[in-house]
């Protein structure tokens, strides 16, 4: 009896280190994966440009550090314009889309109309139709309102890549709150917009913040757009931006190239480092309630 | 304060489920009323459409002399406590009870005065930094039940407010709740579908059954005098017991072929069905040990199972085609299974009812 139960429970113990190795193995690998171009990215910025065009010897390795590209690229008004915009459009799609799809969501959620099964599902097709495909009739519509060539444009198109994914994920995060919450909080005295504001949108907070990453980091990261739409300089986020002015012809100026695009990629992990517990919160939320 | 009317109370969900179909109660000022039945048959539909949660199909409802169906829930100064309770959980327990209070403009003064008030009623003074997570599942009950009082509404109306705590801690809030009443005595309106629980609370009960309202009376009245035989066989407990049965020459001829006697207060009111196909009902409690006296009358019968209780012993039985019938003996009467053994029927007690309409005569 004992020696069965001291066998069982000693492959029990074989099987969990396996599955450990298992994880550990497969998480190594992804790290390396996922970590080898930041971090290319990092020593580039720090060789002089020397080093970056000398072919000889290990890439990997920075034989003079030098922040001589930072400096430069920091000391560059332009730059301090494509980050300027950059902020700007991202802080102004976010307010818009959250405002839109904590709206939308919540009705979806929770108001039983007519067709609001078939929308929610609409609101998540619109979310697989791509970018590129999009640009172009968004072209047209950006350019009859004279919104081309301006930040004010993006700020226009953007939602479009940001509201329905949010909806989407904020309607599974609002399905998993008892809606006797809305419903004391009404027969409390509380009208829509109090009920919404006090009780509803606190307690959704983790699921909004999900969105509100993802907003961020759609509307930060964004390519296509502002490539299509914007021409001049001084409208430029730091996506184009960077590649654009540091890019003459067949001319890269690596070194700067990359110490740019770290420095763009700092707001979006600085945001993840501080709201990564509420992004998981809502998203697994999302994910569980199909 | 006020009383409460329902008149021909019609609620279809989409789809065309009739959850509600046509119910009329009024229900006084002050009074404690406990809507019971089994799962399904309407209550929480009912309470929902009081609270003004959900839309009312057909009929009226009036609070304290105003038909309120087209008024929103915050308009009708009522109060309800929900069976997951449904506390702010970003709030202190203070907050949640105050937050009623701040929306309709109280002074500060005043908010902290009810607040004080309903947590010394409900003894939770202790509690009130506190955040609901950190609460036990009886304190967030009473908080939940706070949140109603410091309102002060014209209606309290409570969704199976107890279902969710241990068997213990039940009936000490159910004896809690009974205690609040009497101090507040605001008109309370109670969904439950466990009789005990409408029996000890209820200064009316409303049997409901399949949308319709099958009875309403005081709990001693439902349980003396059901009208019909779901009422007969769902208050009490364990349930009445039920036996095919006709009137001949003023006594009940059994299925089984048993003859018992009928009461003589009782002759005349029976004497119209006889020769009818009815049906006999008894509670176990009227079926006990061999006892003598007036109105009595013995069967013999086989005990299948014996179930001590402490208090009072239940015996299991076959009688006749009837599978489960059941009596309450005393304990230290002498009963063992496959043993012979003579109970006696409290005929005063009995029921005859109609088998085909299963109204009670
Ligand atoms: N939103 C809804 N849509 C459609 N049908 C519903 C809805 N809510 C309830 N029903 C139906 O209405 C009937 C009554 O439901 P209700 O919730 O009032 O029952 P109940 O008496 O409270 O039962 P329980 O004791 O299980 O809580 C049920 O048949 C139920 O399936
Ligand atoms: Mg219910």
């Amino acid at each position: 009896m004992s020696a069965t139960i001291g066998r069982r429970s000693g492959s029990l113990r074989a099987e969990r280190r396996w599955a450990l190795w298992t994880a550990y193995i497969s998480l190594i690998i992804a790290c390396v994966i996922f970590l080898m171009p930041p971090v290319y990215m990092l020593i580039t910025s720090l060789k002089t440009n020397a080093d970056i065009a000398n072919l000889q010897g290990n890439p990997w390795i920075v034989t003079n550090p030098t922040l001589e590209h930072y400096r430069s690229i920091i000391g560059n008004p332009l730059f301090l314009t494509f980050f300027w915009n950059s902020i700007k459009v991202t802080v102004l799609t976010v307010v818009v889309s959250m405002v839109i799809s904590v709206l939308a969501a919540f009705a979806l959620a929770r108001m039983r109309f007519w067709g609001s099964q078939w929308l929610a599902t609409g609101v998540f097709l619109t979310y697989l139709v791509p970018d590129t495909l999009l640009f172009i009739p968004l072209y047209q519509i950006v350019g009859g309102l004279g919104l081309l060539n301006n930040t004010w444009g993006l700020v226009l198109v953007y939602p479009t890549l940001t509201v329905p994914f949010c909806t989407w994920i904020m309607i599974g995060y609002f399905a998993s709150i008892p809606k006797e919450l809305d419903e004391a909080a009404l027969i409390d005295g509380a009208s829509w917009p109090q009920m919404l504001i006090k009780i509803f949108i606190p307690v959704a907070l983790p699921g909004i913040i999900a969105a509100t990453i993802f907003a961020f980091t759609v509307s930060w990261a964004a390519f296509v757009y502002p490539t299509a739409f914007i021409t001049t300089p001084d409208q430029m986020p730091l996506t184009i931006g960077v590649v654009s002015t540091l890019v003459r012809g067949d001319t890269f100026a690596w070194g700067q190239i990359m110490a740019g695009a770290l420095l763009a990629a700092l707001p979006p992990v600085i945001v993840y480092a501080f709201l990564m517990d509420y992004y998981i919160a809502g998203l697994t939320a999302g994910a569980t309630k199909g | 304060m006020a009383n409460v009317s329902l008149r021909n109370l019609v609620k279809e969900y989409d789809g065309g489920v009739q959850a509600v179909k046509g119910i009329n109660l009024d229900i006084q000022d002050h009074e404690f009323v406990v809507l019971v039945g089994p799962s399904g048959c309407g209550k929480t539909t009912t309470l929902r459409m009081i609270a003004g949660l959900e839309e009312i199909t057909k009929g009226e409802i009036d609070i304290g002399g105003n038909v309120v169906n087209d008024v929103p829930p915050r308009d009708r100064d009522i109060a309800m406590v929900f069976q997951n309770y449904a506390l702010y959980p970003h709030m202190s327990v203070y907050d949640n009870m105050a937050f009623g209070l701040t929306l309709r403009k109280f002074a500060r003064s005043e908010i902290d005065k009810r607040v004080k008030n309903a947590a010394r009623i409900l003894d939770i003074e202790a509690l009130l930094e506190r955040k609901p997570k950190a609460l036990s599942g009886g304190q967030r009950q009473r908080v939940a039940m706070g949140r109603a009082i410091v309102r002060d509404p014209k209606v309290f109306l409570f969704d199976e407010p107890l279902s969710n705590l241990d068997a213990k801690l039940r009936v000490q809030m159910r004896t809690e709740i009974k205690k609040v009443h009497q101090t507040v005595r605001t008109t309370t309106v109670y969904v439950t579908h466990d009789q005990v629980e409408a029996m000890t609370l209820a200064d009316r009960v409303v049997v409901m059954n399949h949308g319709i309202i099958e009875q309403v009376g005081p709990p001693q009245e439902l349980y003396h005098h059901p009208t019909t035989r779901f009422v007969a066989g769902f208050i009490g407990s364990p349930a009445m017991n039920f036996i095919p049965a006709r009137v001949e020459n003023d006594a009940v001829h059994l299925a089984d072929g048993t003859f018992l006697p009928i009461p003589d207060a009782r002759r005349e009111r029976y004497a119209p069905a006889a020769g009818r196909d009815l049906l006999f009902g008894i509670r176990p409690e009227h079926l006990t040990e061999q006892r003598i006296g007036p109105n009595r009358a013995d069967i013999i019968i086989t005990p299948e199972v014996i179930e001590p209780m402490g208090m009072e012993t239940l015996v299991h039985f076959h009688f006749g085609d009837a599978r489960d019938f059941c009596a309450k003996i005393d304990p230290t009467a002498h009963a063992a299974p496959g043993e012979r053994l003579v109970l006696t029927a409290d005929m005063s007690n009995m029921h005859l009812l109609d088998a085909a309409t299963g109204r009670v005569l």
